[in-house]
């Protein structure tokens, strides 16, 4: 789910022409057509959304009850936890109603899965900034690795509201990009465009009927300078067995923030200078699950070996795509790498 | 797969105590931290009795040699006092082996959020800003990481009241896949009005001290703090100057996929939980010798985990005891408190009672440890932490053999 039309068939995505609100929000669907109408009524929107999205992809990996459920999320339920502050404060602490309460958790789209889909499974939620999607994904991969035939339902959510695109706003991290159109990624400034979205994945150790591989994620915390992330970015694809030079095409974090903006500039023209680079963000905004947002699109690249020119920003050719390398950070704090492959 | 994970270091603060010394003294003297509640401004003041650390945010940022202007979360001091505990029991060098955190909170930074919120509320260009930047999760997580030197993984973890079980679990599969040499595992978590108003619309906190397990329970008292562990895996046990302190046997997770915040009657994900746990550990149920239960004191849950232990153990029930009633409730901090206090157990031999139980429950019959139980050998410790959401954990804990 995210803020912009996605075409399936074909796969394509329309570079948006002026972003007619101050962040990106997402399209949402008729949720009745994904959860059952008596529990949407006390779902708040970030739990809709990572729901029907889960359920959407468990409907096309023709899987019923998943042997786990792992989820990402930077912020959680933040529409809920504001109603319940608002409340507190309303009506000073007395006479109040437990749902927003309830809703609250970081755990609740992870646990109202279970519920709906009476799913007694490990059911886990990561909530580390940036890092949330990944700390998930890992979490996957090693139950793969450790009971080859599990088959994993995996997502990353977050939402955004007007409270919080203010706050986040005051500090510095969202701007508005009311007007503007994705020009505004060739002139950054302070501040990255707002967003949000929801992605899901079933994830098995089976080749058989799927869409692209996972080769591996790699975290990295605060590095030391710009030479230490290069060689962070090497080693790892390296550990892999392959080069630079073999990346189809690097899909990074582009936000529209100059100061983070100018660490993926710096790779584009150095390590990267001979790859195709992709960005991501102008279609679903920046917010801390963003990566499983741009796990999806390189998944589908893959997938159809098609590459929407929406998504290109230095492109040449590419007759067959085969490895597309992710590459995220946040204020230079969080890193993350991922690396996938065709089938 | 198969390398096993060893605790090496254990770090705690709660309401009785600010490290494990003061934590061991209190259980030993049935000195229990509920009582009433001084640094939140709430009505309920006066009317519910909380499990709270007697020590301000000035005097914990003096303790660890912060600057007092420093905007730091009561959520990040406590993790910090814990994590730094547990390290420096361990006494060893992160510099020279992959070390991650794996750390959980429920409400992360809200004790400074609800403050600036406070002031938004009525005009959204007001309130402090920076008193909102430690609002997510990750941020008691990254500052503990940062004022330890832990860079090679971190991970947040959130899943309510059972989180920090889920942290020693997420961190010790690390270990076993061989992603980490060594990790602080644990959580964090402070009183806040959110919280404490959240747990008071759903009519679970008893207005007088707890009482898991009895008849006539009538909810629980929440509490704060932070517990952690530091996990290390077989091949770094030559690099310890001391013996490990036990070994995290068997862990597991399920869902009770029942409803947001209530147990099943049966208790099916309790029961998946500690199956899961006891079959990782490839032990049996008899060689269980002590639960420490999630008991937290509600109707609910102390019925439907009683149910699980049944459907488990049968008739042979192991001893068991909450240890709620001297820490309270610390929500996403508590699998990690109950591990240390696990290791405690295992330490010294000796069992720490359930606090205030006088009649069991008609529908289980189950009596808990009552009284402190020296030198009684105890071999493996089973710990359970489960929360909203209907996430279930069990940790199995055993002494070095």
């Amino acid at each position: 789910m995210c803020p912009l039309p996605i075409s399936e068939k074909p796969f394509d995505l329309a570079k948006p022409e002026k972003y007619p609100s101050d962040y990106l929000k997402c399209i949402e669907p008729d949720y009745k057509e994904y959860i059952n109408p008596a529990l949407i009524r006390r779902m708040g929107r970030v739990v809709k959304m990572g729901v029907a999205t889960a359920v959407q992809c468990l409907r096309e990996a023709g899987l019923e009850k998943p042997d786990a459920v792992i989820t990402g999320t930077g912020l959680g339920c933040i529409e809920d936890t504001e109603s319940f502050l608002n409340e507190i404060i309303r009506n000073k602490e007395q006479f109040l109603p437990p749902t927003s309460f309830i809703q609250s958790t970081h755990n609740t789209i992870a646990g109202q899965i279970a519920l709906l889909l009476k799913c007694n499974s490990y059911n886990h939620a990561y909530v580390h900034r940036c890092f949330s999607f990944e700390n998930a994904l890992l979490d996957a991969m090693m139950m793969i690795h450790e009971q080859q035939d599990s088959k994993i339902l995996l997502g990353g959510v977050d939402e955004i509201t007007p409270v919080s695109y203010s706050i986040l706003k005051r500090l510095g991290i969202y701007k508005s990009v009311l007007g503007y159109d994705t020009a505004i990624f060739d002139n950054p400034t302070d501040g990255s465009i707002a967003g949000e979205g929801a992605s899901f994945f079933v994830l098995s150790g089976d080749v058989t009927n799927s869409i692209a591989a996972v080769n591996a994620v790699k975290t990295f915390y605060k590095p030391a300078d710009s030479a230490q992330t290069r060689q962070n970015i090497e080693e790892f694809i390296q550990n892999q067995g392959f080069s630079i030079r073999d990346m189809d095409a690097v899909l990074m974090g582009y936000s529209s923030d100059q100061n983070s903006d100018a660490l993926y500039n710096d790779l584009s023209k150095g390590i990267f200078a001979e790859n195709n680079i992709l960005y991501y963000k102008h279609i679903c905004g920046e917010y801390f699950t963003s990566s499983s947002f741009a796990v999806w699109t390189a998944a589908q690249i893959l997938k159809h070996n098609h590459c929407p020119d929406a998504l290109k920003l230095r492109f040449d050719k590419v007759d067959q795509f085969k490895h597309i390398l992710i590459y995220n950070h946040f204020k230079n704090s969080e890193h993350v790498l991922i690396l996938l492959s065709s089938c | 797969m198969h390398e096993k994970v060893f605790i090496a270091g254990i770090g705690t603060i709660s309401a009785v105590g600010q490290n494990v010394t003061e934590t061991l003294e209190s259980l030993k003297a049935s000195k229990h931290g509920v009582g009433k509640i001084e640094y939140i401004d709430t009505i309920y003041k006066n009317a519910i009795p909380f499990a709270e650390v007697k020590r301000s945010n000035r005097e914990l940022k003096e303790i660890l040699g912060i600057d007092s202007r420093k905007m730091i979360t009561r959520t990040s001091l406590f993790g910090m006092m814990a994590a730094a505990e547990a390290l420096r029991h361990a006494e060893l060098d992160i510099t020279k082996c992959r070390c991650g955190i794996v750390s959980a909170t429920s409400v992360g930074g809200m004790d400074l959020s609800e403050r600036f919120y406070d002031e938004f509320y009525a005009d959204h260009a007001a309130g402090d800003i920076n008193a909102i930047r430690g609002h997510d999760c990750a941020d008691s997580t990254e500052h503990i990481a940062d004022f330890l030197g832990i860079k090679d993984y971190l991970a947040t973890i959130s899943t309510a009241c059972s989180s920090s079980a889920n942290a020693i679990m997420f961190a010790s599969r690390l270990i076993k896949n061989d992603m980490l040499d060594a990790a602080l595992a644990g959580g964090t978590d402070t009183l806040t009005r959110f919280t404490l108003n959240g747990f008071n619309t759903l009519m679970i906190l008893d207005k007088n001290h707890c009482k898991p397990f009895d008849a006539g329970r009538a909810g629980l008292n929440l509490g704060e703090g932070a517990g952690f562990v530091l996990l290390v895996s077989e091949r770094m046990l030559g690099k310890l100057k001391n013996k490990p302190l036990a070994e995290v046997k068997g862990f597991g997770n399920a869902n009770d996929a029942y409803h947001q915040t209530a147990s099943s009657p049966d208790g099916q994900g309790a029961f998946l939980a500690m199956s899961k746990a006891l079959a990782v550990s490839g032990l049996q149920p008899g060689d269980i010798d002590y639960i420490n239960v999630h008991g937290t004191g509600t109707g609910n849950n102390d019925l439907s985990e009683g149910m699980a232990m049944k459907r488990i153990f049968g008739d042979n029930i192991p001893l068991f005891s909450s240890t709620k009633p001297f820490t309270g409730h610390t929500l996403g901090a508590a699998g990690g408190l109950e591990a240390v206090i696990s290791v405690l157990t295992l330490q010294n031999s000796m069992i720490f009672p359930n606090l205030n139980f006088s009649d069991p429950m008609p529908e289980l019959g189950m009596t808990p440890v009552t009284r402190l139980i020296e030198h009684h050998k105890v071999t493996n410790v089973l710990s359970n932490s489960f929360g909203f959401g209907g996430n279930n954990s069990t940790l199995i804990i055993s002494a070095i053999q």
